[in-house]
């Protein structure tokens, strides 16, 4: 497959202050990952899509910056919500367009889908659709990372709606007591499917609480800002690569459309849905960076075109074979 | 040939793989001072240290789950759930984690796993530390279920799983830790889907697991003294499950018990029977009977939980029915 990541992807070197070169290199990978989600909704919605779809429009700033942040050999598990997070971690666009159409050329060769996207060669040990699933997986590769002395982090993607079940709170104590290289990123959207975080948790709105429970290092995030979030993850990474323990990142962000796509968001009113379009992360970037339309336009021109290079490609991928299906059961 | 007990092969097992291999390490709930609530890990964390021995909160989903983790990172961890009764809070991390990342990522991951745990009852522990769950594990793709009965397969199917790529699920019997049997000076690895004949006959096939192959054996020696001929086969492993074996043994006796002590509705022996009549229905000169406990949780009464589980007589009355005796 060809390479679209030396233009789109960055790879910043560690420390380096983020120059507006990198911050023009995140806002393209964001544009990206937003283009391709419009899209996948687009197609869903024509039908064209098997399955149902999770999009994290509005949360594409926590993927890049997270994900910017890791390094070669680092590992994660994700979530239902897991496009984002996939692309930014440099799988082919096509890879991952394929997957959502079922072909073998997709990054799970069709027995996956959107909910289980994986990439072990970019450290992607799987997108997981049960909630909290990931994170007793993420320990334990924190607890071999530490006890072969290797420099990689295991890391955790989940929303503030896992922070409530069993698996959260078990991975969190063993972690802690065990000091493995674990960053667990807590993306706080607010929303735990339909439910407000005030209905599903006494402290949604601060869930560092949670991480001081298990007395586990955490960092505040303003997960719209891009350069805060690749901030803190380049300062948890470090600290967990070192040895020194898991950390807990706080993010905080918006889930701008609905938890599945189709879903009409009765729970959910006009001023919340305006708050979250306020705190568009992209929006945000391209004022910081002062962006003309001229530039902005060019960008969103290449992100379209990468889009459609991967839906062309993901329709004329290879269907599997029905017994396929009988394969991959076993090693 | 040294004598040494079930218990004792468990731990040989896990000492000469720890030894070999710097991947393999345990992790579990009280294994390391303590040497497990069974006594197996005693002096494994004198040796290995508490890295590679390590006790556990009581956390089964993370216990299990860091054993998933760690085995998609490359190594081969032996995770120890105390009683098979508390694997059902793990069943999430087993059943649709360990059992399907391999298939879910298309082939891309292994997960090389393998959860020892013991239940059975006949000592009276209550509803909650005795129970036989075996056949919901089975039921899962992707998983591999092994319930080894003698010292000798005990430690060449541990051998076997520890190295096996695929998730295991490795069930021992409280009540076989004593039991001595003879092993090989070095360990000899049992392929996994291989059953054992452990005892020739002509008349009538009992295939049985765990506990229940030493019952059956007790069986089948009363039976032998009214001239009935009986046959013991032990499966070993549960998936995969050597049909093979099981079909041509019935096929050369006609006549079939499956035992067990898990509840014989949807059991274990729900399968084997299914599998036989469709593969030696031509064969079959009798019903297929079925022994196994009574659909009750095990009572806590001596008296009522002797009632429950099945035993010798259990079989021995199957056999004779088969026979018409």
């Amino acid at each position: 497959m060809e390479t679209y990541t030396a233009r789109v992807m960055a790879k910043v070197e560690k420390k380096r202050a983020l120059n507006d070169e990198t911050l023009r290199d995140f806002l393209r990978e964001m544009l990206l990952i937003r283009r391709f989600e419009e899209k996948v909704e687009e197609q869903f919605r024509a039908g064209e899509l098997p399955g149902f779809l999770h999009v994290a429009i509005g949360q594409e700033a926590v993927a890049v910056g997270v994900c910017q942040a890791m390094e070669e050999g680092d590992v994660f598990a994700s979530t239902h919500r897991a496009h984002g997070h996939t692309l930014a971690r440099g799988t082919h666009p096509n890879a991952v367009m394929a997957e959502l159409y079922g072909k073998m050329e997709g990054c799970s060769h069709g027995y996956g889908g959107s909910m289980h996207l994986y990439d072990v060669e970019r450290g992607n040990y799987g997108a997981n659709a049960v909630i909290g699933g990931g994170l007793p997986h993420v320990t334990g590769a924190g607890l071999a990372f530490k006890l072969r002395d290797e420099p990689r982090v295991a890391v955790a993607f989940f929303g503030d709606g896992a922070t409530n079940i069993g698996t959260f709170h078990e991975s969190l104590n063993l972690a802690q007591l065990w000091k493995t290289k674990t960053v667990f990123v807590c993306e706080n959207n607010h929303w735990a499917e339909s439910t407000p975080g005030w209905q599903h948790s006494p402290v949604w709105d601060d869930m560092s609480k949670r991480a001081l429970a298990y007395d586990m290092r955490s960092i505040k995030v303003d997960g719209q800002d891009i350069q805060a979030v690749f901030d803190a993850s380049q300062e948890a990474l470090e600290h967990a690569r070192s040895g020194e323990g898991p950390v807990f990142l706080d993010v905080e962000t918006y889930r701008m459309h609905g938890h599945f796509i189709g879903d009409p968001q009765v729970y959910r009113t006009k001023e919340d849905r305006d708050e979250a379009a306020q705190n568009d992360p992209i929006v945000r970037l391209r004022e910081r960076l002062a962006l003309g339309d001229d530039e902005f336009e060019s960008f969103d021109a290449q992100a379209h075109e990468i889009v459609d290079a991967a839906l062309e490609f993901a329709k004329n991928g290879t269907d599997p074979q029905p017994e396929d299906a009988l394969k991959n059961v076993y090693a | 040939m040294p004598e040494i007990t079930y218990r004792e092969a468990v731990r040989d097992a896990l000492g000469k793989a720890m030894r070999k291999d710097e991947d393999v390490f345990i992790m579990g709930e009280d294994i390391a001072e303590m040497g497990g609530s069974m006594a197996v890990t005693q002096g494994l964390l004198e040796e290995f240290g508490p890295e590679r021995v390590r006790n556990t909160p009581i956390s089964e989903m993370a216990i299990v789950g860091a054993g998933i983790g760690a085995a998609m990172a490359g190594m081969r961890p032996i995770v120890e759930i105390m009683y098979e009764d508390f694997l059902t809070l793990s069943l999430e991390q087993i059943v649709n984690q360990a059992a399907k990342h391999r298939y879910m990522s298309g082939g891309q991951l292994t997960v090389p796993l393998t959860i020892r745990t013991q239940g059975g009852a006949g000592w009276s522990p209550g509803a909650q530390h005795a129970q036989q769950l075996e056949a919901w594990l089975v039921h899962v793709p992707g998983l591999k279920v092994v319930y080894p009965s003698t010292p000798e397969d005990v430690r060449g199917l541990l051998w076997t799983s520890i190295y096996d790529d695929n998730p295991i699920i490795f069930f021992e019997h409280r009540l076989l830790y004593p039991v001595k049997g003879d092993v090989p000076e070095e360990i000899e690895p049992i392929p996994l889907g291989k059953a054992r004949t452990i005892r020739e006959g002509t008349d009538v096939t009992v295939i049985a697991i765990g506990p229940l192959v030493h019952r059956a054996l007790d069986a089948a020696k009363q039976a032998e003294d009214e001239g009935i001929s009986v046959e013991v086969i032990d499966p070993r492993t549960l998936q995969p499950l050597d049909e093979d074996s099981i079909v041509a043994s019935v096929k050369k006796t006609n006549r079939a018990v499956v035992a067990h002590e898990a509840v014989t509705r949807m059991g274990f022996g729900a399968e084997v029977t299914s599998v036989l009549q469709y593969k030696a229905f031509d064969y079959l000169d009798a019903p297929i009977e079925r022994v196994g406990a009574k659909f009750a949780p095990l009572a806590f009464a001596p008296v009522m939980e002797q009632f429950i589980i099945p035993h010798a007589e259990d079989v021995l009355a199957a056999i004779k029915r088969t026979v018409g005796k």
